[in-house]
């Protein structure tokens, strides 16, 4: 990669909640992602910088943070196309407690993940016949459309109702428990539907749809939060929930 | 929770999210006017001269443009709600940016109609 | 409860979209003839009909605003849930009361 000779002016966030912004100067090369940028930085400028990656390639979503206000996995997000005026912004993601410096604590993350019962609880054992699942039915394509999340956390940083309700479970939470209510092997579904129908559940959210928007996965929680709003009414009509 | 930037949080420079505050700001605004609403209409109760009085008053051109004003609020409270609904309890539809800007146009339609007879 | 007070604001709120488009056509009506209150009064007075209209409406809209309240009040506002709960309700008593009495104000014989 050739260095094109410019630079970048790069602000990034160091403490922890409180904190300030350093400016750094990183040489602006072709082809660039904000993680090159950072790994720079690290290596030759400053190395108490910390920050948080895993394949770089696109594949794990370890390395998300806030590039210029947004949420984007920094792996996969070239430099060219945010750094207008070649300046970057770059902190932990949003709406969540910050370890140090570029590196988010994910850990309210996953509780709110086993608070929404987004696990899958088994209804059979080794000596059942193996359940034959129709890909083509509507409860396996619903689940299919929503399986592929990597918990990245991009959809609850870009979220102002997490941000706005310390309750609120979330969209990457909520949306792989619409996978499970679809999971027609799952034992544990009246107990997931009361789980995302509590408080801080589905019902919290106020479609601003900025999940969807950003996954990058092109996954679609508001959909499937959208959905767990009409199913969650349901059970609770039939007496199959409480209120 | 404070963000830890100075600029605009980029989730919020979107249509859709944009659609949702309008709905929520539509809503408080139409819950404060509300009250006075149905206070004013109460005057009637004493009798028609009262209320004749305050008809008189609503004459007033800064008078209707505050209606027009509450007007364009409940329109487009009304239409953000039917997007709503709409999302909530119809299979997804990917056109939704469209139907949140036809909710807002067609709120400021139907209000400068009403500017149009009032003025 | 969070299931209770999703669907009632739902419903109040399908319940008013026929309600308020009528709404809508008497005020336009109203401006467009330049009624006046002895005009408006006369046909409202003794009216089962709209005190029917209305008092549904009022209390529909009272429900309907105070659930609405009471989430702007627990994302946006300091207060506890608990708190904004009985403010929201209070909001909603209050909007009622009011609501209900302008409608006796117009249809009372």
């Amino acid at each position: 990669m050739s260095n094109t000779g410019s630079e970048l002016t790069v602000s990034l966030w160091r403490g922890r909640e409180r904190g300030r912004y350093e400016t750094y100067k990183v040489p602006m090369r072709e082809n660039q992602t904000v993680l090159d940028v950072v790994s720079w930085v690290q290596r030759n400028l400053d190395p108490t910088l910390s920050y948080r990656f895993a394949c770089r390639v696109g594949m794990c979503g370890s390395c998300a943070m806030t590039v210029n206000g947004g949420p984007r996995w920094t792996c996969r997000t070239i430099v060219s196309k945010v750094a207008k005026g070649g300046r970057l912004e770059i902190g932990p993601l949003e709406n969540l407690p910050v370890i140090k410096d570029l590196a988010a604590d994910m850990r309210v993350f996953f509780e709110k993940w086993q608070q929404a019962k987004g696990v899958f609880a088994p209804s059979k054992t080794r000596h059942d016949a193996i359940e034959r699942i129709k890909s083509d039915s509507d409860a396996r394509i619903a689940a299919d459309l929503a399986i592929e999340c990597i918990n990245c956390g991009i959809c609850y940083a870009a979220c102002d109702s997490v941000r706005w309700n310390p309750d609120y479970l979330g969209p990457a939470q909520l949306n792989r428990a619409w996978t499970l209510v679809n999971d027609v092997r799952d034992g544990k579904n009246p107990e997931r539907l009361q789980a995302v129908a509590a408080k801080g559940g589905c019902h919290s959210c106020h479609s601003l749809q900025s999940c969807q928007e950003y996954c990058p996965m092109f996954l679609n929680p508001s959909a499937a939060i959208a959905a767990l709003k009409r199913r969650t009414m349901r059970a609770f009509i039939k007496g199959e929930i409480k209120a | 929770m404070i963000a830890r930037t100075a600029r605009t949080l980029d989730h919020r420079r979107s249509l859709l999210w944009l659609a949702a505050l309008v709905h929520r700001l539509s809503g408080l605004g139409l819950a404060i006017f509300l009250p006075a609403h149905f206070l004013v209409l109460g005057l009637a109760i004493s009798g028609e001269a009262q209320l004749e009085g305050f008809l008189r008053w609503t004459d007033r051109p800064v008078v209707k443009l505050a209606e027009g004003a509450l007007i364009f609020l409940l329109a487009v409270h009304l239409m953000g709600g039917l997007r709503l609904l709409v999302i909530e309890n119809l299979p997804w539809a990917g056109w939704q940016k469209q139907l949140a800007t036809l909710a807002i146009g067609i709120s400021l339609i139907a209000t400068s109609i009403f500017l149009v007879r009032v003025f | 409860m969070n299931v209770r007070l999703y669907l009632w604001q739902r419903l109040t709120a399908a319940i008013m979209v026929p309600m308020i488009m009528l709404h809508l056509a008497v005020i336009f009506y109203a401006t467009r003839h330049g009624l006046t209150a002895a005009d408006i009064l006369s046909r409202t007075r003794g009216s089962a009909a709209w005190a029917l209209f209305y008092g549904t409406f009022v209390l529909a809209a009272s429900s309907h605003a105070s659930i609405g309240v009471r989430n702007i009040l627990t994302e946006w506002s300091p207060l506890e849930d608990r708190a904004a709960g009985v403010s929201a309700i209070g909001f909603g008593l209050l909007l009622g009361a009011l609501g209900l009495g302008a409608v006796a104000a117009v249809v009372w014989p």
